[in-house]
Order: structure tokens, then sequence, then C-alpha cells
């Protein structure tokens, strides 16, 4: 795809982003679309928002769990970059009718870097000395692609899906939790909705980390200390409306929180 | 009740000879469509009174039914309950012969075993929590008596709720020492993830689920005594097994549970 392309695409998703508008999925006009053609267009989204004075405070892989990847139809996993404009307090409110699409609730467990992380080569030792802590998380996904009919490329040009984060109220060492069996109890208005495990993201939430490692190590990228890594969610998307309250809760890990309005 | 004695005993016969003899039937309601609740629990007690006569030891209690997503699917605002017998134990590791069953799946589970009597009405929570001495991780082996799976939670109550055996694992911790709503599960099958969960499944706590049974229990003039071991309800959704399926179920801080089927 050439440059001029690249930029309109990209140009066209920031336009969405800021006015809260969608597109029709950039496959639907590009089939021949690459991978690396909708990572471009990503960087081309994200340097606008980098123009706008946001700064990088990490990444996140997503689509890793089965349940997620059936409900979009997308069967490998995208990734993405965090920006400070993401960030919501923990029990915090977003205004959803103001400020997003249409936007779905996920939990996950974020890890906060000590080291930095680059791939290709990444193992899982390598991960976990990399890690400082990890923290329990919901990331609140939305989708610049009308109706999340999105493939593959079209959700890595449109950066991941990526919407907000919450970081909970704690953060453990690696070393005191188990991070496959680790359960997640997601919660909406005080009611159970769905539950997981740490091995719902790719078998672990580890073995993500260093997928995403890799993967942007292909294009020169790496995780850096301080960093926050999103890991992906343990419980299928569900799709939120102003007034849900959501919690989650992580054994061993944490609780988080979020209200929308 | 809307059936007479004989027709209980004469269906508790029907239905035990479908699991003896590995011969899945009709579901019962077809010919009883008026069955209630008293009718559909006296058969199961009349089938545990033939095991017992038999010789046949209980091996503890099973909750089933325990998911909010499954009652709601199913119309119903309480769970079912059946009994666990010697028969269908097996150890950490077994090989099972897969022959037993009709049509076996498994589900993985967290069991409880009770210090002291916990007895309803009013039960919950915390008072479950106070008569629990330990969790264990396990797994439980369902199998219903009605073809395909088919049947409704008259019948199902009726057919001691598809109980068929169960696996512990080799840990216990002490209730006190966990923290079962977040407690996860990872069941694998032939090496590939197929479930995953965490105790709030199950009720919203697994605890809630023994004291659910025991103010169900409380209704029929029965307790939960001291010593009794009890499987909570399914963490994860049933998996169908088959002949040389190897299962390992992963539990948060209570290590594993493994199986094959042979």
């Amino acid at each position: 795809m050439d440059k001029e392309k690249i930029f309109s695409y990209g140009d066209s998703l920031y336009d969405c982003l800021r006015n809260r508008t969608t597109i029709d999925p950039i496959t639907k006009q590009e089939a021949d679309i690459s991978i690396e053609d909708a990572y471009h267009i990503s960087l081309r989204l994200l340097q606008r928002r980098l123009d706008d004075g946001e700064k990088i405070i990490g990444k996140k892989i997503g689509v890793t769990s089965k349940a997620v990847q059936n409900m979009l139809s997308v069967h490998q996993p995208d990734f993405g970059f965090l920006t400070d404009s993401m960030v919501c307090e923990n029990d915090g409110e977003i205004a959803i009718s103001s400020t997003m699409i249409q936007a779905k609730a996920e939990g996950e467990i974020a890890f906060i870097l000590k080291h930095d992380l680059k791939g290709p080569g990444a193992t899982n030792a390598d991960v976990l000395r990399a890690t400082e802590c990890v923290m329990p998380c919901f990331e609140i996904v939305d989708s610049r692609i009308t109706d999340w009919k999105i493939k593959i490329q079209d959700t890595i040009a449109d950066n991941a899906s990526c919407g907000m984060f919450v970081l909970g109220d704690s953060k453990v060492s690696p070393d005191k939790v188990d991070l496959v069996t680790c359960g997640m109890v997601h919660e909406k208005n005080g009611e159970v909705i769905a539950t997981g495990a740490g091995a719902a993201a790719l078998g672990s939430p580890v073995n993500c980390v260093a997928w995403l490692a890799n993967t942007l190590g292909q294009f020169g990228i790496k995780l850096e200390a301080g960093e926050v890594i999103l890991s992906g969610s343990l419980v299928p998307l569900h799709t939120v409306v102003p007034g849900d309250v959501m919690n989650l809760s992580v054994g061993g890990i944490g609780k988080a929180g979020v209200r929308f309005s | 009740m809307t059936l007479t004695d004989e027709q209980i005993a004469r269906l508790a016969e029907h239905v035990e000879n479908a699991e003896l003899n590995k011969q899945p039937i009709t579901k019962i309601t077809d010919d009883h469509p008026d069955m209630d609740w008293e009718d559909a629990y006296a058969i199961q007690y009349a089938i545990r009174q033939r095991k017992l006569d038999r010789g046949t030891k209980l091996a503890g209690l099973k909750m089933g039914l325990t998911s909010f997503a499954k009652m709601k699917q199913m119309g119903v605002e309480t769970p079912v309950f059946g009994f666990l017998t010697d028969y269908g134990t097996y150890a950490d590791g077994a090989e099972i012969d897969t022959s037993a069953f009709i049509h076996p799946r498994i589900e993985g589970e967290v069991a409880v075993m009770m210090k002291t009597t916990l007895k309803g009405p009013d039960c919950d929570i915390t008072k479950a929590l106070t008569a629990i001495d330990f969790v264990m991780p396990a797994v439980e082996i369902i199998d219903s008596r009605y073809e395909n799976f088919k049947f409704d939670l008259k019948s199902v109550v009726a057919d001691n709720t598809s109980a068929a055996g169960f696996v512990t694992g080799s840990n216990m911790k002490k209730v006190e020492d966990l923290d079962l709503p977040t407690l996860g599960v990872v069941l694998e099958k032939n090496g590939e993830i197929v479930e995953l969960g965490a105790g709030a499944a199950v009720l919203g706590h697994p605890a809630a689920s023994a004291a659910m049974l025991a103010n169900m229990l409380a209704a029929r003039g029965e307790e939960i005594p001291a010593g009794t071991f009890i499987m909570t309800g399914g963490i994860t959704a049933a998996v169908a097994v088959e002949k040389g399926d190897n299962i390992n179920m992963r539990c948060q801080h209570l290590g594993s549970v493994s199986m094959r089927f042979i």
C-alpha cells in the first residue's frame, strides 16, 4: 500500500476517533491489505495523536482468548499502543456517551515493566525478568469500524480497537501469583456476568507479553521499562451503556472498578 | 406429590436400571407430565435406598445447575442436588473405564469437606464458611441416563442430577486460606485448554452452594452432617469425554487433578 493511502486511512481513523464516527472496514475496500500495511496505518493514527500532545505509556495485545476470537471472528491477536489520554483512574467514571462510540469492557491483567523487553527471541523468562509487577485492569475497547465488523487488519490499523483502560487497586510481583490459574470474576451492576482464568489469554498472560514483544520487535519497537502492557482479556467482551458499574477481581492480584456515564 | 408410592418405586427401578445396564431411556416426564419436584426427589431417594440396600456407601453430596446463566436458561431460581456413591470415586491420576458410562462428560469444580454440621434454613455464605473444613479441586463425571442428555429439570432430579463419579485432587487448603470466588480452574483435554473459569461461576461463591444445599435439605427435615464431602457445582461447562482422552485440571493454589479415560 502506498504512503498516501496509508496516511489517508490513518487520518480517517483519527477523524473517527475525534468525532465519534465510524468508517466501513478498510478490508472491504482493500482486500489485499497486509498486516504490515495495517500496522503502518496505526502508526499514522498514533502520530496524529502524538501531534496533539498525547504520550505513549504502554502497549497492548488483544484478541487473545477463544471467547473473544469467536465473538469477533478474528483468530489471531492484534497489538497497539497505549497513550496517557486512555487512562481512567480506578473506580473512576468514563463518559462513554460523549467520548466513545461502541464501547465494550474486557477484564485483563496488566504488566508493569522495570526493564526493556525487545523481540524477536523474547521468552517467558525474559518477560518475567522484565516485569516489575502485575495489576488487575479493565480495558474499555472501542472500534472506529462500523458495528465492529473487523478483520485482523482493520483492528490493527485501528490501534487494536483500544479505547480506555483502568488499572486496579493493587500490584503483585509475578513470583507471588500463578498467572495461569488465577481466576477472574467480572461483575456488572453487582451481578456476576462471567468468570475466567489467566490461561484464557493464549494459555498464559506471560505468553501474551512475549508474543507482543516478538511481534513488535519485527517492526523495531521494544516494550520499555516503566510501560504498562495489557495482556489480553480473560473474559468475553461485554457491551456497556451509560449507568453501568463494572467490577472485576483477580485471584491473588486484586480488584478494579469503573462506571459509565 | 402426584405419583403413588408404587409409581415412584417403579420409576426408581426404571431409571436406576438405565444406569446399571448403561441403556439410556427417554425422559420420564414424557409419561408423567404432571410430576412435581417432590415426586422427582422421591424417585432420587428411592434410587439411593436401592443402592444402600445393595451395600453401596454414600461418598457425599453434589449440587447441580449452580450457574446463574444455566438457572435463568432453565427458568428456575434454585439449584438441584444429588448424591455421590463409593463406586463412583476415582483417585487422582486414575484410569477410568469409559465403558462404565453411557455418554460421560466432565466438569471442573471445587469440593468442600464439612467440619461441622450445617443445618438450614437460613444458612448463608458466612455460616457455610464456618462449617467448611477444607477445599479440594475435583472433576465431576456426569452421565445422564436419558438419551442424548435430553431431559427437563424433574427428570434430571429423579436421575440423581446425572451424577456418575468424581475425581479429587491430592491437595487441600483450609477454607480460610482461599478466596473461593476468584479461585481459577483450567480444564485441559489431551493437552488443550477446553474450559476455564473461577469459583464465582458457582452461585457467586462456592460456599453459597453448600449453604443452599443445607437450606434445601432443611425443607426435607435433613441436614449436612460433619464429615460430608460436597461437590459444589460446575465452574466450567461440561466437556464430553471418550476412550483415550487424557484430562488435566489445574486449580489455583490447589494443584491439579488428572485422569485418563480408557
